[in-house]
């Protein structure tokens, strides 16, 4: 376990740097994820980790890697729509990437 | 992370150079409390370990006598020592299979044998120190349990065996891995090592049919909880979540379809893995595989047909039987799996692999295919450790080799084998095998890709190889990780239901 501070307060983080209490998260936890990944968020990197956010509050999961482009591709244009954007937008995998970005729980098994 | 490299390419694959301590430390992360004590192992290392440990291996030894004959027999001949992906890719000589024995083999002699007892000295005998025990638990967590070292050994010592020991007593004494424990207690908690609940399932699955219509403009159905459907499906939830997994999903799909198959999944057992096996734990092993045999009850099927999943096929193929009455040999007074045996149709083979599923139904000419769909891959086959030297499919010798193959032949004209010592039942592990697929673990990952992607290179250089198919969910999701470590697309991997999806005629056979 350890801890991040972002504007003098303390958010308790996994060993890997997801959170543990998931309704902690706010953008700036965000912000500062992201940075430690290596990330500068642009609005692009936002609509994905809003969708993330959306889909997790319905069904307690992130969603699928399919899931997540069919609906980025809906939103935003069949040109987005694909694992390649997804990746250019997260490198180390959308799936694990964008949920620690997201506040939520890293995916877990044979993926 | 970012910082890890791949090893160079051997020039002459032989026996690496020695680096002693090159992955020393401190292993993958420790199960926390709250994970442990979920599945009811202790929840940090306890004060008597030491005594504890001991006795659990002594249990082990009484219990498996596989294991007390691994821990005697070995002359240190060396047939092993360059046989493993582990030891190939990080020149560590404790990574060589008769070192990772040692580690326990020298506290087994130490506290099991009288020369030990005596004089530990002379016999290279060790007390179970702190020291010890933290290699223990560093070096038994950068083994896949592929048992390749198997094959060489003269006495046919299973290095998996003796990880599997070391692992459960570690967990004995509260000293178990994050990864494994915390998807035990997912598939117990939510049905499926990802954690994914029904609704979110559901959600996934109505979006596939979805898809296939719009790809092929047919109503391919994948139903779930479907009571009196005759096939129930048993497949990695990674199929359900993942890249490429989620193809071979769709193929099985299309599969059932054409061939008229009613089918379902289960949301109750939505997993074929089952970690219990890694971890060594039986009592685990046997209450993942029991949610299996009531979804079965419950649903009511005939068959029970098990997806692309390397290490669930081997505990479906040789241990289900015993432990949940899939396949015959249950105990008598076992009553529900009993039951189970009475329920199912025994006209077939039970569990089938989907492999075996698709390859009858191609042999009875029940599915078409145009090949030149799969013409832009020019495709070799990765055999996947746990189905190579864990099982078998079809009724004859090697047919885990031959049927996948196979199927790849019916449906794509490009097929092209690697070096066949890297092949069959001398195929290396993905490098990500029995437990390792975890972040934390990644070095390791890489460094025993290596052998694996030597071959695939040779492939490519000889033959312009651009698809690499393999059965197992472990071994996509490791490769699409590694690959482009290695200077490969990540898409070079894929399951062989996806090739037989990109082929596969729908609508009504002529």
């Amino acid at each position: 376990m350890a801890n991040i501070e972002v504007d003098g307060k303390s958010y308790e983080t996994d060993e890997e740097g997801y959170l543990v209490d998931l309704t902690t998260w706010n953008a700036d936890v965000a912000n500062y994820i992201a940075k430690v990944e290596n990330i500068d968020m642009t609005e692009q990197h936002w609509e994905v980790i809003n969708f993330l956010r959306e889909y997790f509050e319905e069904y307690q999961i992130a969603p699928a890697v399919r899931v997540l482009t069919k609906a980025i591709g809906k939103k935003l244009g069949a040109d987005k729509g694909t694992s390649e954007y997804l990746y250019g937008l997260f490198p180390y995998g959308p799936g694990k990437q964008a949920c620690k970005i997201a506040g939520l729980p890293k995916p877990t098994g044979c993926v | 992370m970012s910082d890890i490299t791949a090893p160079a390419y051997r020039v002459i694959p032989i026996i690496p150079a020695l680096k002693p301590g090159a992955m020393e430390g401190k292993g993958p992360f420790v199960a926390s409390e709250k994970i442990n004590e979920a599945i009811g192992f202790p929840g940090n290392l306890v004060d008597d370990w030491h005594d504890k440990a001991i006795a659990k291996m002594g249990e082990l030894l009484s219990k498996y006598r596989s294991l007390k004959v691994y821990m005697d027999a070995c002359v240190h001949c060396g047939a092993c020592s360059d046989k493993c992906h582990y030891f190939i890719g990080t020149q560590d000589p404790k990574n060589m299979p008769v070192a990772r024995q040692d580690l326990m083999r020298s506290v087994y002699r130490r506290y099991f044998t009288l020369p030990g007892k005596l004089f530990p000295k002379l016999v290279g005998a060790r007390d179970l120190t702190r020291e010890v025990l933290d290699e223990w638990y560093n070096y038994f967590n950068q083994c896949s349990e592929c048992r390749r070292c198997s094959v060489f050994c003269p006495y046919g010592i299973d290095t998996a065996e003796v990880t599997m020991a070391a692992r459960e007593i570690l967990d004995s004494i509260g000293y178990g891995q994050k990864y494994s424990n915390e998807i035990i207690g997912k598939v117990h908690k939510i049905g499926n090592n990802l954690g994914l609940p029904g609704p979110a399932l559901i959600d996934t699955l109505e979006g596939l049919e979805e898809d296939v219509k719009e790809d092929t403009g047919i109503d391919v159905k994948f139903p779930i909880d479907v009571k009196g459907a005759e096939v129930l499906l048993i497949t990695p939830s990674a199929d359900f979540f993942a890249e490429p997994h989620i193809d071979s999903l769709i193929g099985y799909a299309k599969v059932f379809h054409a061939t008229g198959t009613s089918w379902t999944l289960s949301s109750m057992a939505s997993e074929a893995g089952n970690f219990g096996m890694f971890i060594g734990n039986y009592e685990q092993l046997r209450k993942i595989a029991l949610r299996i045999r009531e979804a079965a009850l419950e649903l009511g099927v005939k068959r029970i047909v098990v997806g692309e999943c390397g290490h669930a096929w081997r505990v479906a193929y040789s241990f289900w039987n015993t432990l949940s009455g899939v396949g015959d040999g249950a105990s008598e007074v076992d009553r529900f799996a009993q039951m189970l045996q009475k329920q199912l149709d025994h006209r077939y083979k039970q569990p089938t692999h989907i492999c075996e599923f698709t390859w009858d139904a191609i042999e009875r000419n029940a599915l078409t295919f145009d090949k030149a769909k799969n013409d832009k891959h020019i495709i070799t086959f990765h055999d996947s450790c746990n189905v190579a030297r864990g099982s078998r499919m079809g009724d004859f010798a090697g047919g885990q080799f031959e049927i996948p193959r196979n199927i790849i032949k019916a449906v794509a004209n490009n097929f092209v084998e690697m070096d066949p010592n890297t092949t069959r039942e001398r195929t290396f592990c993905c490098g990500g095998g029995g437990g390792l697929l975890t972040d934390d673990l990644l070095e390791i990952r890489v460094k025993g890709a290596l052998p694996r992607m030597e071959a695939l290179n040779q492939a490519k250089e000889e033959h312009g190889v651009n698809f690499m198919a393999t059965i197992c969910a472990i071994c996509k999701a490791q490769f699409t990780k590694v690959l482009p470590i290695y200077g490969f697309d990540r898409r070079v991997v894929g399951g062989v239901h996806q090739l037989v999806s990109n082929a596969i005629i729908l609508g009504d056979k002529k």
